[in-house]
């Protein structure tokens, strides 16, 4: 049994459907990415796992556990994290306010885990008391990606973690992504730059219209010529 | 040279002693006023009559220790009437909620609704209030009037004008500046407190944190009948309680907010002093004043009066439309427009 | 459907003023009706801006007393000497206002971003202010010392006093542009609490401008667009009629009166409705709701959504202040501290909210109801407070207390019945159609 299922899922925010009966699925440790063409349904099929929209077929299960029916907020009691696009810190708060809050949930000592945060951001540990709005574009998504590891979740989903960074910080995340993954972290993110992040996934979603095109692991992905001319630019 | 500390005592006696004090309590109502808007996103326009409520219950229990004969010595009474207050008006502030806001909020209402709401419990405050202990004025201070007196100073020091401060206005300051450091302390180091800020900063964000909006709410409306009700009786105290002024206070409060960036607590106290000091500098008659600082000969004839006090609320306004129309989101950059 | 409840409610409201009529007073009933009509005319005001463009105006009350200024100006008879002694003087002090103001506007758009700018408008403020000041105040001072006991103001123009309900339109008109320039397009809330501010400015203006308005001195005995009972007690045809009637001629003459009141408004109102209507089923009225509904896509789509809103800010104004001069023409007097919030801002709010935010007849119906109501409230409160309190002794404290403060209820009651018809019937007693 998988690790993270998302099965058949059809639905969308109104009456019309955006997915139409789409499969995601991650193992332990892995990184699944999810690419395609603009209104694909990408994030709409992240956000369906992370339950911020009903599906009317289909169900999720977390690690063999159906979690169809639950909200958001007990979907992060249950281990799963996700860092939005846009607005994913709080503005007036400091770095290190962040990261508390994100351990809201937590009543045990945190001070490790936002150790382990600095460890992987080490520059956020020198901007800290700093408030989370006036940081960079870059330094702001890894205090929203520190603050998803806040909860020591088992599944961190991403929406676009690189959108409007530039290509050096966009390498360094991915790195960051990497060594969240080994530490056992199933990682699930949506990327508009797919050729990068189909390089460092274990396993590759081509998404269309709704529906799966191609599943396969990453490599094979950027081998496959119809995948390269349609999605990747040849 | 005796001419000049006369002329700075005279200012101080009534200008600047009362605008701090009135600084003061403009500054917890916009406090109360901005954390609304932080936390629930509207301008919530019971706010002045949610003081005279919390006001009027103060009053009735002081009079009730009156009537027993307890009292604090050279302090109001008054003091020990503020937790009944508090309580009565968070009470009702949190039945008004379950009553009334929380099912706009599960709808996701646009901000206007919330608005009109507010004025439904605005009526419903200002019936209660004007059934309990009616419209007229009343007076409810006791205990020792000055700390210091004018004419205890004069002789004192031998000048022609003095500066007298009064409990009330000693009190005021004292009151709030404790009040606003605690908020403060409660904003920044407690839990809860930062999770309030949290969800004013980015509500959506809060929720995926597992911060609870009920909670939350539940404890925004709690420090605003804390708020509310210290501002609402030290502004009694210091002048009169009467249901009316209290609604008047709105726009000035409302003022104070704005210019201070909607939403910013720290801004609402600088807002309430900018708002307090303009208001009463603007409609002081400056005529004794001038008279002390040049030659003989040069005295005025008329008040020299920039403004007639009939229109102190038009200087609150004039504030409010200047910020709107050249920094729209206040002094300190709160919610954007 | 729609047509059917329509009638059913406006019937059912003729029913309750006719049972006014037959068990209270006809007085009393015309009374209510004259204050319906122009409450009704109020509530369209509103609702053009609130149904139609979801503006929210919480400075009724000012534009209202605007309408009451026009009448002022416009009706009363001119005051000998005023004119000469300070009339222009003030004029003048106020014109040489607006001009700094004016440049200062003129000179922020026209000069380069920086301190210069900067200086120049200050120093064109304070210049300007103290100017205006130095023409202004001996000019009503002379004119306030003119036998301050009977006039001590300027007057009018000695015109008839329906040409002020126009002028009363277009004061308010006036001042709804200045702020909806500055508040609109800025959050809902901003416009709230700058209307509520202009409003309480414009009563203080009232109350303290005695040279224009005699302040709480009170303007009264002001002409009538209708006759005088007393002249109508000695007029042969009228006391006709009431034979014919076999009514006493005194009682009939008030009656009369209100009746002729009655007339005028319902043509105003009427007019004004006729107005709204085509105005809502024109293109322009469907791009306002448009807007309304999504101001987003309006935007998207090239729409001037600001522009729009202060059209329809203005013109929603204008209502007010023409209804705000009928009632005034009714009074037959000004009295600046009669201008309450409750009563002229959020009772006219309710009227809306009530009636049916978007319909011009659930204006007009809510207009009806809800001042039915506030006047019927205050005899049901007494009632029902006597029965309350008949077990308790005559000189009880309590009980004297109950009764004396039945009238603060009725604040209550409104307060009750905007929160329930928001809750649970958001769409008013007659909703807009769709």
């Amino acid at each position: 049994m998988s690790y993270l299922v998302g099965d058949n899922m059809t639905g969308g925010y109104g009456a019309a459907d955006i997915l139409h009966g789409c499969n995601i699925i991650a193992e332990k440790g892995e990184i699944a990415v999810i690419v395609g063409p603009n209104g694909a349904g990408k994030s709409t099929a992240m956000k369906a796992i992370f339950g911020m929209l009903n599906i009317h077929t289909g169900s999720i299960l977390l690690d063999g556990e159906n979690i169809t029916s639950l909200s958001p907020q007990a979907r992060v009691a249950k281990g799963m994290a996700f860092v939005p696009q846009t607005s994913n810190v709080f503005p007036t708060m400091s770095v290190e306010e962040n990261l508390e809050m994100g351990a809201f949930l937590r009543r045990d000592d945190i001070s490790k885990t936002m150790d382990e945060v600095f460890d992987l951001f080490p520059i956020l540990k020198d901007k800290r008391s700093q408030n989370a709005g006036e940081l960079s574009g870059g330094q702001r998504q890894q205090v929203a990606v520190g603050r998803a590891l806040m909860t020591q979740p088992k599944v961190l989903m991403l929406d676009e973690p690189t959108a409007g960074v530039s290509p050096i910080v966009m390498d360094e995340l991915f790195d960051n992504i990497i060594e969240v993954a080994r530490t056992g972290i199933t990682i699930l993110m949506v990327e508009q730059n797919a050729r990068q992040a189909l390089n460092i996934a274990d396993k590759g979603y081509v998404m269309v219209q709704g529906r799966n095109k191609f599943t396969d692991t990453g490599q094979v992905l950027l081998n496959n010529p119809e995948v390269r001319k349609s999605f990747l630019g040849g | 040279m005796e001419d000049l500390l006369n002329a700075f005592f005279l200012m101080s006696n009534f200008v600047f002693v009362p605008a701090i004090a009135y600084g003061s309590q403009l500054a917890l109502g916009a406090v109360g006023v901005t954390l609304v808007y932080g936390i629930l996103r509207f301008s919530n326009f019971a706010h002045g009559d949610i003081m005279a409520f919390g006001t009027m219950v103060v009053i009735l229990f002081t009079w009730l220790f009156q009537s027993y004969g307890i009292n604090l010595g050279p302090l109001p009474t008054a003091i020990l009437a503020l937790p009944f207050g508090i309580i009565a008006t968070a009470i009702f502030l949190l039945g008004s909620d379950k009553f009334v806001y929380k099912f706009y909020r599960e709808k996701k209402a646009i901000p206007v609704t919330y608005l009109i709401a507010s004025v439904g419990i605005m009526f419903v405050l200002n019936g209660i209030v004007r059934f309990i202990i009616g419209p007229n004025d009343q007076r409810f201070a006791d205990g020792e009037r000055f700390i210091i007196k004018a004419k205890a100073m004069k002789q004192y020091l031998g000048t022609a004008e003095g500066v007298s401060i009064k409990v009330s206005q000693g009190l005021t300051v004292i009151t709030a500046v404790i009040v606003v450091m605690a908020l403060f302390w409660f904003l920044n180091k407690t839990r809860t407190g930062k999770s309030m800020r949290a969800f004013s900063d980015n509500e959506d964000l809060a929720l995926l944190s597992g911060i609870s909006p009920d909670k939350v709410v539940s404890v925004t409306w709690i420090l605003v009948a804390i708020l509310a009700t210290i501002a609402g009786t030290l502004y009694g105290l210091d002048k009169s309680f009467k249901p009316f002024t209290y609604f008047m206070l709105l726009l000035p409060i409302f003022a104070s907010a704005i210019v201070g960036g909607l939403g910013n607590p720290l801004g609402a106290i600088a807002g309430g002093f900018v708002i307090a000091f303009s208001e009463i500098m603007i409609t002081y008659p400056y005529k004794k004043f001038v008279a002390y600082i040049v030659p003989g000969d040069w005295k005025p004839d008329g008040l020299v009066q920039l403004l007639a006090t009939d229109y102190k609320f038009a200087v609150s306004f004039i504030i409010l439309v200047l910020v709107l129309l050249f920094k729209p989101t206040g002094i300190f950059a709160g919610k954007s427009v | 459907m729609t047509l059917n409840r329509n009638i059913l409610y406006f019937t059912i409201m003729a029913l309750l003023l006719l049972g006014v009529g037959l068990f209270q007073s006809w007085n009393v009933s015309l009374s209510i009706l004259n204050l319906c009509l122009i409450s009704a005319i109020m509530a369209l005001g509103v609702n053009i801006q609130w149904g139609y463009a979801g503006l929210f105006n919480v400075g009724i009350m000012g534009f209202a007393a605007l309408g009451g200024l026009a009448a002022v100006l416009v009706a009363m008879p001119p005051i000998e000497g005023a004119w000469d002694k300070g009339g222009w003087g003030a004029l003048g002090g106020l014109l040489l206002a607006v001009i700094s103001i004016a440049l200062a506007v003129f000179t922020y758009k026209k000069m380069k971003i920086g301190k210069y700018r900067t200086i120049s408008i200050v120093a064109i403020c304070i210049i300007g202010f103290f100017l205006s000041r130095y023409i202004f105040g001996p000019a009503t001072h002379a004119i306030e010392s003119i036998n301050p006991a009977k006039s001590g103001y300027l007057g009018g123009l000695g015109l008839p006093i329906v040409i002020s309900w126009p002028i009363g339109g277009l004061f308010a008109g006036i001042a709804a542009w200045v702020i909806g320039k500055i508040t609109l397009g800025l959050r809902s809330d901003y416009l709230a609490i700058a209307t509520l501010g202009i409003s309480e400015i414009i009563i203080a203006v009232l109350k303290h401008e005695d040279w224009m308005t005699r302040g709480v001195k009170n303007v009264i005995g002001m002409p009538r667009p209708v006759p005088y009972e007393v002249n109508l007690q000695t007029t042969e045809w009228f006391l006709d009629m009431s034979n014919w009637f076999g009514t006493d001629p005194v009682g009939f003459s008030s009656i009369f009166v209100k009746i002729c009141y009655a007339g005028l408004f319902i043509v105003m109102l009427l007019i004004v409705l006729w107005l709204s209507e085509t105005a809502l089923k024109s293109p322009w009225g469907r791009m306002m709701r448009a807007i309304r509904d999504n101001e987003v896509s309006a935007n998207a789509m090239g729409k001037n959504v600001t522009k729009r809103h202060l059209q329809v800010f203005v013109l929603g104004s204008v209502v007010v202040g023409i209804a705000g001069a009928m009632l005034t023409t009714l009074d037959g007097q000004l009295t600046p501290t009669s201008y309450q919030p409750l009563r002229f801002t959020f009772l006219i709010w309710i009227m809306v909210i009530v009636g049916g935010s978007g319909n011009n007849w659930g204006a007009i119906l809510g207009g009806f109801v809800i001042w039915f109501f506030w006047i019927e409230a205050e005899p049901l409160g007494l009632l029902l407070m006597n029965v309350i309190t008949s077990g308790m002794s005559e000189d009880s404290g309590l009980r004297l207390h109950l009764i004396n403060s039945a009238a603060h209820m009725r604040l209550m009651t409104m307060g009750i019945i905007l929160l329930l018809v928001l809750r649970f019937s958001p769409r008013g007693l007659l909703p807009e159609k769709s």
